[in-house]
């Protein structure tokens, strides 16, 4: 057979390139945006990820032949043009290459190793010049490997005994710096103002101005003191993230051992650790904040990389309560229909294919537990009733400098959210239309609330309007099937 | 003041404002219920309920009556409309907010028990 004669063939004759394989539905599906090498034929680019993230290496062994290597093998079966690229644009020539894998390749409940088959080696192979990660279809018996979020949005709310509107909070400023007692004021003051939940920083550990043992005993005085004086549950996002799994572990310990319903880890922390934490949490009624540190590195860019939605799926797999997902008006990149598409990822049932927003395939969720995302970085009380119209009522409003920053002090900024929130709430559940009376609600809300009166003085004409990076490929009108 | 509940920050709600946001409610195909209690510990989850939740009254005008019913009966209650959610994957309250209060609300207090090292215990009294 000369499939098998030693040497070395195109990958598309190694059998990773078949145009009439029909995906299974226990089939993981990976979907890249490939930028092939001059002269490359797309097919074969296409045959080469999937070859690289399956079974091949650059030449022909002979070993295959000791495996059902028919299975084993990831298979491209579909390669699109990706419109508005190539000849008369500014973009070079790109595809979107649709790849199956049999499931039997991947271990169950790791994210660890799918992500070392899909996103391992191929990204670094010099036939492509670019590669991203646009989505993935990940099928239920596979999901159900997974525990999912510790503690998801129902069991959240039901915990904070807060139904029916966006939670709000505040990440302490400045970052760094702040002495664990002038921390945990912020805190109280935050709290007894008005927000559920302070969060500590993506980059705030246990530093020579403030050890981590100080911020979690002030910051937990602040969260008790903030509950006995509203009656409310209470929080405050007390990161665990250090530089061993040890170490991590007897932070959360800490924080549990100190009440806190809430701790706190970074992205950058790994897979393997996020999965972890995200078992320590179930096992410990504790909700699980994850800030997505670093994930910009990778995610922003169109042509190489992946998406946030990917981080998204893998992050809703891997376990974690929370995840910062954009905020549309604030100072972090985010077009609208991609953030949709990421919110959609993280709190629906069953998100169908939105070539609009992004979303390639229809994915059945398999009732995992919804997470809540987190909408956090430049934005304030005057955009509520655009937070609401993008964002929903199922997510955090963080509203660091627009709490702390505000005229009259800490409480009234965080009163002045408050405020405006409930009766942005009112107002949407009273029938009005908030895209458009928006501005009319927060005067007359304002009326009756000066520090809500002084914050929209204070911000009224703060907005950042920069092009989106990530945009989709398609307009809404456009239709297409996987 | 007890801050619990969707509009605690407002002012106290008109009976116009109730029905409309019960109005919301039934047009989500949501089940209201009431609740009350003397006890507005933020844990102190399950207040008295106030009859059965309302599943089969599909009129705001209604439910208002039974509303006031309900606040005649403990004025010197907290009591709390909440509408519950039965669809697959939610099966939980979807709105909750607070139309009567004492008229004097007692303070809830903290109470430390100093522990090991430097950690405390806390109690919230009521």
């Amino acid at each position: 057979m000369d499939r098998y004669k030693s040497g070395v063939i195109p990958y598309k004759k190694m059998g990773y390139w078949q145009p009439d394989y029909a995906p299974k539905d226990t089939d993981v599906i990976a979907l890249f945006r490939l930028t092939p090498q001059e002269g490359v034929d797309a097919e074969e680019a296409a045959a080469a990820v999937a070859g690289e993230s399956s079974t091949a290496t650059w030449t022909v062994v002979w070993t295959d032949r000791l495996t059902a290597c028919e299975l084993y093998r990831a298979k491209a079966y579909r390669v699109d043009p990706v419109p508005n690229t190539g000849p008369g644009t500014p973009t070079e020539q790109q595809y979107f290459a649709y790849i199956a894998y049999d499931l039997d390749l991947f271990e169950p409940g790791s994210i660890a190793n799918l992500t070392a088959s899909i996103i391992g080696n191929v990204f670094g192979f010099k036939a492509i010049k670019a590669l991203r990660l646009e989505d993935m279809r990940l099928p239920v018996a596979y999901l159900k490997t997974f525990q999912g979020p510790a503690t998801g949005i129902v069991v959240e709310r039901e915990r904070l005994d807060k139904f029916g509107r966006p939670l709000l909070g505040a990440t302490t400023k400045p970052k760094l710096g702040l002495s664990a007692r002038n921390y945990g004021r912020v805190v109280y003051e935050a709290l007894k103002g008005g927000l559920d939940f302070v969060k500590d920083d993506e980059n705030i550990n246990s530093q020579p101005f403030m050890h981590w043992r100080d911020r979690f005993l002030y910051c937990m005085e602040a969260v008790n003191r903030a509950s006995a004086a509203t009656g409310e549950v209470k929080g405050h996002y007390l990161n665990v993230t250090a530089a061993t799994m040890e170490d991590m572990y007897e932070r959360a310990e800490f924080a549990k051992e100190l009440g806190s319903v809430i701790v706190m880890i970074d992205l950058v922390i790994g897979y393997t650790a996020i999965q972890s934490m995200a078992k320590w949490a179930r096992r410990n009624d504790v909700i699980l904040h994850l800030h997505r540190a670093g994930n910009s590195t990778y995610a922003r860019q169109k042509n190489h990389g992946m998406s946030f939605r990917v981080i998204c799926k893998w992050m809703r797999m891997a376990g974690v309560d929370h995840l910062h997902a954009g905020t549309v008006v604030g100072k972090l990149e985010g077009d609208p229909h991609m953030i949709k598409g990421y919110y959609d990822t993280l709190r629906e049932r069953h998100t169908p294919m939105s070539l609009e927003n992004g979303l390639f395939f229809d994915q059945d969720w398999a009732s995992l537990n919804r997470v809540m995302p987190v909408a956090s970085g430049g934005i304030h009380a005057g955009q509520m009733h655009q937070l609401i119209h993008y964002l929903g009522e199922d997510v955090v409003l963080q509203f660091g400098g627009g709490t702390i920053g505000h005229p009259m002090g800490i409480q009234a900024g965080a009163q002045a959210n408050r405020v405006a929130l409930e009766a942005m709430i009112l107002a949407r559940n009273e029938g009005r239309d908030l895209w458009n009376e928006g501005p009319q609600i927060l005067a007359a809300a304002a009326r009756g609330c000066a520090p809500l009166r002084a914050a929209l003085d204070t911000w009224k004409d703060v907005t950042f309007n920069y092009q989106s990076t990530d945009t989709a490929d398609f307009v809404p009108t456009a239709t297409a099937s996987a | 003041m007890i801050t619990q509940g969707q509009f605690s920050f407002l002012p106290p709600l008109t009976d116009a404002q109730i029905a409309a946001q019960v109005e919301y409610a039934l047009g989500k195909g949501w089940a209201v219920s009431l609740e009350h209690t003397d006890d507005p510990h933020p844990r102190n989850t399950y207040w008295e309920m106030h009859g059965m939740p309302m599943f089969d009254l599909r009129d705001a005008a209604g439910i208002l009556a039974e509303i006031n019913e309900c606040r005649r009966t403990f004025p010197e209650h907290y009591v709390r409309v909440i509408a519950f959610d039965s669809t697959r994957g939610w099966e939980t309250p979807r709105m909750a907010f607070i139309v009567n209060r004492p008229k004097n609300e007692p303070r809830l207090r903290l109470e430390r028990q100093e522990a090991a090292g430097r950690t405390l215990r806390y109690t919230v009294r009521t």
